[in-house]
């Protein structure tokens, strides 16, 4: 079976064909996801607008089921097929193994979102993204979800084929770079997460078709959120592989200690997947001590992960920096970065929103105690904006700016939009994040149609700032789907009618990385042109001083509600 | 472009790692295990904790005995739905049931007193919210929770339901008297 290799002329990267083709058809897969994603969420905030209050509630449970599925597993997880395809056929410059497993892959995660969907929008299917039992939705939906899983897990396996591949194929010399490896962890993640999947939905599924006739609550909570939340630990790993990568691209930036970075990665794949437990943290069904042993993620070492990767990554950038010559004051190398460039802005925003905002509050939120004061809050949405928005998907839309060149061979049309969009969409997604925090402070609920309670027997009033929240939120929620429709439209619009670039030459014969390059030889940590890096000191203590101030607040909340023992 | 890449040194598991790399893990490490202790010292002197009090259940038990509760123990009833307004009696036992849509009964406490209240569901999830209190607990069918509650203030009190439960959701308003 032939194989045909492409390397491109801008970047030097080179494309196996197939891979290429792959990559390509995941990730526009995933942005039409996002679109429907988007369409969904303007519908969502357009309702939970006091003022505006759109949708009738029916609607608004349909829609926010479909909202919540079509971003957090759709759009993220077809966008990160192409990103394992990219990290190791592209990146370890091999063929892909079993491309036609790859379009398994592809067509069954399509079969499955489209089924998913249909069973959503059909309406007997408002069961949210979770679809607690004993809540029932129709059998496909459960289906669409499997099949969707299967299909993703053959994308992982085809993952370690090209591994393997590239090993024996000695493609490379020594070990896997950073970037690979960082998106083999969020691989192993997958593989975990898409087990514990299965193990919850298919009884679910065999449920729903009447074949077993119950299917136990709380267990259904526990093993649902190992998928759940360890998902969102494949985008953690996903998207600081792809910090790592932007700061090597835009800068040539190299790891401060390959070590150090690696190790971070590995404490993820010991302890991510124990955070099934932060959504059990007021739930009746486990004891005390299996909940702060598994909140912390044992001891919060993948907390401790992601401190390390938040000092690094702004730290190789800082280093790669001030070796060029920026090294006047503590921040001249920040000031200095290619702020219009919006690979860089983009990633740069997802690094420091996802650390002081997504991060802090996730870790505040999944204290055991602390959690009875936000649990089911509209701060947990809030958060996990910070999370999977700001962090995860804004990674991907700055990744993009590259991709689009390199592997679809289109200019970007409209370079100045393409400069703004990343602030629009970053900072009022940020923005957006804070206020729905500010709300679930305040008590307001998430998947909730009226804070108003109309219908209800009683009445409760709540102040006068939880509804400034929330109608802070509509605003900067509708900013926010304008940035991400922003970003839909110029890809879309380059994909269509961008420049078309010359693709490169092609060949029947892979080029294997270079041995020891001039760029791969840079200088590493004890060597004579080694340097510090203050500038990210100064930055990591001041995320320390914020989340350790903002820890503590909560505390003192929880100690003036009532006693509960 | 070396974190895209292969290690440019083979053996860089033996690359020594800069101070201020080291500085730096070690305070995040020694931060993580305040946060850790943090926790736990919170279960030994903390005033809030989440009981671990829990009985297997089932709809028809649960619905009973909040029956015998509410028949033992109101003391009036409101709105028009005749809803019973019940006080606990001195061993401070109350029953609070989740279904769709109401919280059910009312309960009227007492500031300053300790209550171990029963809460289960017999439909689906539900979430207790209290408000404005703001307190937050997961309700699961099948789960009977023991949680003792100490009122601090007198008021009303609002209980949410922050579990999506369905089309009348928004409905499921419940209510505590404290006196």
């Amino acid at each position: 079976m032939a194989t045909t290799y492409r390397t491109c002329p801008r970047t030097g990267l080179q494309f196996d064909l197939d891979a290429d083709k792959l990559m390509r058809w995941n990730a526009v897969a995933g942005v039409l996801w996002l679109l429907v994603g988007g369409i969904t969420a303007l519908l969502v905030i357009l309702t939970r607008w006091p003022a505006i209050k759109l949708l009738p509630a029916d609607q608004f449970y349909l829609i926010l089921t479909a909202h919540g599925i079509d971003m957090l597993i759709l759009w993220i997880i077809f966008f990160e097929m192409a990103v394992l395809y990219f990290a190791s056929s592209t990146l370890l410059r091999c063929r892909l193994a079993t491309p036609w497993l790859g379009w398994v892959q592809f067509w069954l995660m399509v079969v499955g979102g489209i089924m998913t969907n249909i069973a959503i929008f059909q309406g007997g299917s408002s069961v949210m993204f979770t679809s607690y039992v004993p809540m029932q939705a129709a059998p496909h939906f459960y289906l669409g979800i499997i099949l969707f899983a299967v299909g993703a897990l053959i994308g992982t396996a085809v993952f370690f084929g090209t591994l393997v591949v590239a090993k024996r194929d000695k493609t490379y010399v020594g070990s896997l770079p950073l970037v690979t490896f960082g998106a083999m962890t969020a691989a192993i993640i997958a593989v975990f997460t898409i087990a514990s999947g299965a193990a919850i939905l298919i009884p679910t599924f065999f449920w729903s078709m009447g074949w077993i006739k119950e299917i136990d609550a709380q267990l259904y909570r526990m093993v649902w959120w190992a998928l759940g939340h360890s998902s969102q630990q494949i985008n953690v790993a996903a998207h600081v592989s792809i910090w790592y990568l932007v700061a090597a691209v835009a800068f040539g930036a190299k790891p401060l200690s390959e070590k150090v970075s690696r190790f971070a990665f590995l404490l993820y794949i010991l302890f991510l997947q124990l955070a099934s437990a932060h959504h059990l943290l007021s739930d009746p069904g486990m004891s005390a001590e299996w909940k702060v042993l598994n909140t912390s993620y044992f001891m919060y070492f993948a907390v401790l992960a992601s401190m390390i990767h938040g000092f690094t990554v702004p730290g190789a950038i800082e280093a790669a920096q001030r070796k060029k010559g920026f090294n006047n004051g503590l921040f001249e190398w920040l000031r200095k970065a290619p702020w219009g460039n919006p690979v860089f802005s983009g990633m740069f925003i997802s690094l420091v929103g996802f650390g002081f905002i997504g991060g802090i509050s996730g870790v505040v939120l999944g204290t055991e105690q602390i959690n009875m004061l936000m649990h089911n809050t509209f701060y947990v949405p809030g958060h996990f904006h910070a999370t999977v928005v700001v962090g995860t998907t804004l990674a991907f839309m700055s990744i993009t700016y590259l991709l689009v060149p390199t592997l679809f061979k289109r200019e970007m049309l409209f370079p100045k939009l393409c400069q703004i969009q990343p602030y629009l969409y970053g900072i009022s997604m940020t923005v957006l994040s804070l206020v729905m925090m500010g709300a679930g402070t305040l008590g307001v609920s998430r998947r909730h149609w009226d804070m108003a309670f109309s219908g209800a027997p009683f009445q409760y009033e709540w102040p006068g700032s939880a509804y400034l929240m929330m109608g802070l939120t509509g605003i900067f929620g509708v900013i926010a789907v304008i940035g991400g429709g922003l970003w839909i439209g110029l890809v879309v619009l380059s994909l269509l009618f961008g420049k078309k670039l010359d693709g490169g030459a092609t060949s029947d014969k892979p080029t294997p990385i270079p041995d020891q390059s001039a760029a791969a030889s840079a200088s590493h940590t004890g060597s004579q042109d080694h340097v510090g890096v203050p500038g990210t000191v100064v930055l990591a203590v001041t995320l320390l001083v914020c989340f350790v101030l903002y820890y503590f607040v909560n505390w003192k909340y929880l100690s003036e509600v009532w006693g509960l023992s | 472009m070396s974190a895209i890449l292969p290690p440019s040194e083979r053996l860089w598991w033996k690359q020594p790692i800069a101070g201020q790399e080291w500085a730096w893990i070690g305070i995040a490490f020694v931060w993580a295990m305040i946060m850790f202790v943090m926790m736990v010292y919170w279960h030994i002197n903390g005033k809030q904790n989440l009981s671990n009090e829990v009985y297997k259940t089932t709809t028809e038990m649960f619905q009973a005995k909040t029956d015998a509760f509410v028949k033992e123990n109101t003391i009036r009833t409101e709105t028009d739905q005749q809803i019973p307004v019940v006080k606990p009696n001195d061993k401070g036992e109350a029953f609070l049931l989740a279904r769709l849509w109401s919280w059910y009964p009312i309960l009227e406490l007492e500031a300053g007193k300790t209550y171990k209240i029963h809460l289960s569901a017999v439909d689906y999830n539900h979430g207790f919210s209290l408000q404005p209190t703001n307190i937050n607990i997961q309700v699961i069918p099948g789960y009977e929770h023991v949680v003792k509650m100490t009122p601090t203030k007198a008021g009303t009190y609002a209980i949410v339901c922050n579990e999506y439960c369905g089309i009348g959701h928004h409905t499921m308003l419940g209510r505590i008297y404290v006196k």
